[in-house]
């Protein structure tokens, strides 16, 4: 499968009419809102069921603790606000209040990464994956687009237990359609090849696309993987990638010392040593930009998706192991 | 599980400080003065005010009592168990290894354990996203929140305390535990919270201050909660820390301190039988 092109939309732009939906077919669904709710689309919810929509104002920890309320009483609490907030305003309260208990709330946090944009280096969450996934039995999504978005909120509200979801601010080019069903902790595979395997994550994984289509133009054939579940991390796949293409690459908008790129390196390394390249975000705070002009500028490009899948490959051995 | 007259009432709490000594004597570890503390409180609570079954502890119609103080873990397990949740042989398996009674509650180990806690300031806003469900869902169940004094300085706690009010809740009832202790010294000297009865009205609350060891002026106070319309009640509950033990009453050492089989032992004699 390769980018289609249907008109871009925004990550985000999911959340709202999925919950007006799944509450149209029965579900239980509450929405806890700390004033993002127009941003995050989660205020669309209140326009057809107000009395399933509460707003705490600015009070991330409070919105944590009412959604665990409402959760223990038999709801399926959905609260929303930007990825920097949550859970960076409510860490321990995601910690006690919803791992701890494994109740059914599930954060759904939009504007992850730099690409929000102007709004600078306050509003960029890059350890937001790192401190989701230090959590015990909370399930991490990032979705690459708005269709995957969807289905992974829906996936989220009927799965028992703790989600977060990462949506993105900008408009980014469709990768599915209606046929593609998401499944919970398993990447899922764009685009086959022997040479080495990209797995990427949400922005980046139509850069990753675009990366293959040009190292293919040289004779280099890559296997792109969409990591959209973060945890549970699907071991099994990275490990068949690294034994079949002998070299990864991983790509996320997002910290690479504490990201998909940690990860996947811990897994690499304990089961199938091949040589790693890591794109994302360097040990460094980004600033404000166009959110397009960002990416370009700290690296978050096809271009240097090509460049680290080239480094790999020098490193590679005959035959692909270590 | 209702028990009618004061003396008997009286008789439980007694009961309960001495299983809270019991529990603690020689354990290394736990916490002694805010348990005591809120003994009273508890016992009107589980004995006289709350709808609830011990042998159907998830009863969806049940009355939820969150226990938002944490540590005081040997009050709660110790009522619990005297209410019939488990049995009281099994505290004396407080906090060791494969035992239910976890040094801070966890939901899904114990029965009758409501909401996890032991990280402060957590307690009332799940108390009202359980009275907010039970408005949705058309049920007529209460939540109470039991909360310590030195907890009202987290930051959550104030968000909550606004949010109550601006919902208008009155099936919620907050009770602090005024005892005027925290983990390291007195309240007043660390982060003064009075006059913490104005602050309270100021939120939006209905406020009634009692003596929190008066059994009589605790059950008036919750009886006067509930007629309380449009806006939940915050019951300020004057309290000693370590009540009944004379080395511990008012003293900061004892908030996580457990006794020696010795000190236990004093303690056992001054609450008497």
């Amino acid at each position: 499968m390769t980018t289609v092109s249907i008109e871009p939309a925004a990550t985000r732009e999911a959340l709202g009419p999925t919950l007006v939906r799944l509450a149209r077919e029965g579900l239980p669904i509450v929405v806890v809102d700390a004033d993002l709710g127009v941003s995050t689309t989660a205020r669309q919810f209140r326009e057809v069921y107000p009395e399933r929509f509460f707003s705490v104002g600015v009070a991330e920890q409070n919105m944590i603790g009412i959604s665990c309320g409402l959760a223990a009483a038999g709801k399926t609490a959905f609260c929303s606000t930007f990825a920097v907030f949550l859970p960076g305003r409510c860490f321990d309260q995601i910690r006690v209040s919803v791992a701890q208990t494994g109740l059914n709330v599930k954060m759904i946090a939009s504007h992850g990464g730099i690409s929000v944009g102007e709004d600078g280096i306050s509003a960029h969450a890059i350890e937001d994956l790192a401190l989701m996934s230090s959590l015990v039995g909370v399930n991490v999504i990032v979705p690459a687009d708005v269709v995957e978005a969807a289905q992974a909120i829906e996936c989220a509200a009927r799965t028992p237990g703790p989600f977060y979801i990462r949506t993105g601010r900008p408009k980014v080019p469709m990768i599915y359609d209606d046929n593609y069903r998401f499944e919970l902790g398993k990447a899922h595979q764009l685009r086959n090849g022997s040479d080495a395997t990209i797995i990427a994550v949400g922005i980046m994984v139509s850069r990753a696309l675009d990366a293959a289509e040009l190292l293919a133009r040289e004779g280099i054939e890559c296997r792109v993987l969409n990591l959209a579940t973060v945890r549970p991390l699907d071991g099994a796949a990275i490990v068949v990638a690294a034994r079949e293409t002998g070299a990864i690459v991983t790509a996320e908008e997002h910290l690479v010392h504490c990201g998909v790129a940690a990860m996947v390196a811990q897994v690499v390394g304990s089961k199938e040593p091949v040589p790693l390249g890591a794109v994302g975000m360097r040990d460094r705070y980004a600033e404000s930009g166009r959110w397009d002009e960002l990416l370009e500028n700290y690296g978050l490009t096809a271009q240097v998706i090509v460049g680290e899948v080239k480094g790999v490959l020098a490193r590679k051995r005959p035959g692909g192991r270590l | 599980m209702t028990i009618d007259s004061i003396d008997e009432l009286t008789s439980a709490a007694r009961r309960t400080r001495r299983l809270i000594i019991g529990m603690l004597a020689g354990l290394g570890s736990g916490h002694p003065g805010g348990s005591l503390s809120g003994v009273e409180i508890l016992i009107a609570l589980y004995y006289r005010v709350l709808r609830h079954r011990p042998q159907e502890p998830d009863w969806p119609d049940r009355d939820r009592f969150v226990l938002s103080k944490g540590h005081a873990t040997p009050l709660l397990y110790s009522v619990l168990a005297c209410c019939g949740y488990f049995p009281v042989e099994e505290l004396m398996t407080f906090r060791k290894l494969n035992s239910r009674l976890q040094g801070h509650p966890k939901v899904g180990t114990a029965p009758g354990i409501e909401m996890s806690a032991g990280s402060l300031g957590q307690g009332l806003s799940y108390s009202i996203g359980q009275c907010l469900a039970g408005r949705l869902d058309g049920k007529d169940y209460r939540v109470y929140c039991l909360l310590g004094d030195g907890e009202c300085q987290e930051g959550q706690t104030w968000e909550a305390l606004m949010s109550a009010p601006n919902y208008q809740l009155d099936n919620l009832v907050a009770i602090i535990d005024r005892n005027g202790i925290q983990n390291d010294w007195f309240v007043s000297e660390t982060m003064e919270l009075e006059p913490l009865d104005e602050k309270l009205r100021a939120f939006g609350w209905h406020v009634v201050s009692v003596d929190g060891h008066d059994l009589r002026q605790l059950l008036d106070a919750f009886d006067e909660a509930k007629i309380i319309q449009d806006r939940p009640t915050a019951i300020v509950a004057r309290t000693v820390k370590g009540k009944g033990v004379s080395f511990m009453e008012n003293n900061p050492e004892w908030h996580g301190k457990a006794p020696s089989k010795e000190q236990a032992e004093q303690a056992l004699a001054e609450i008497g039988e």
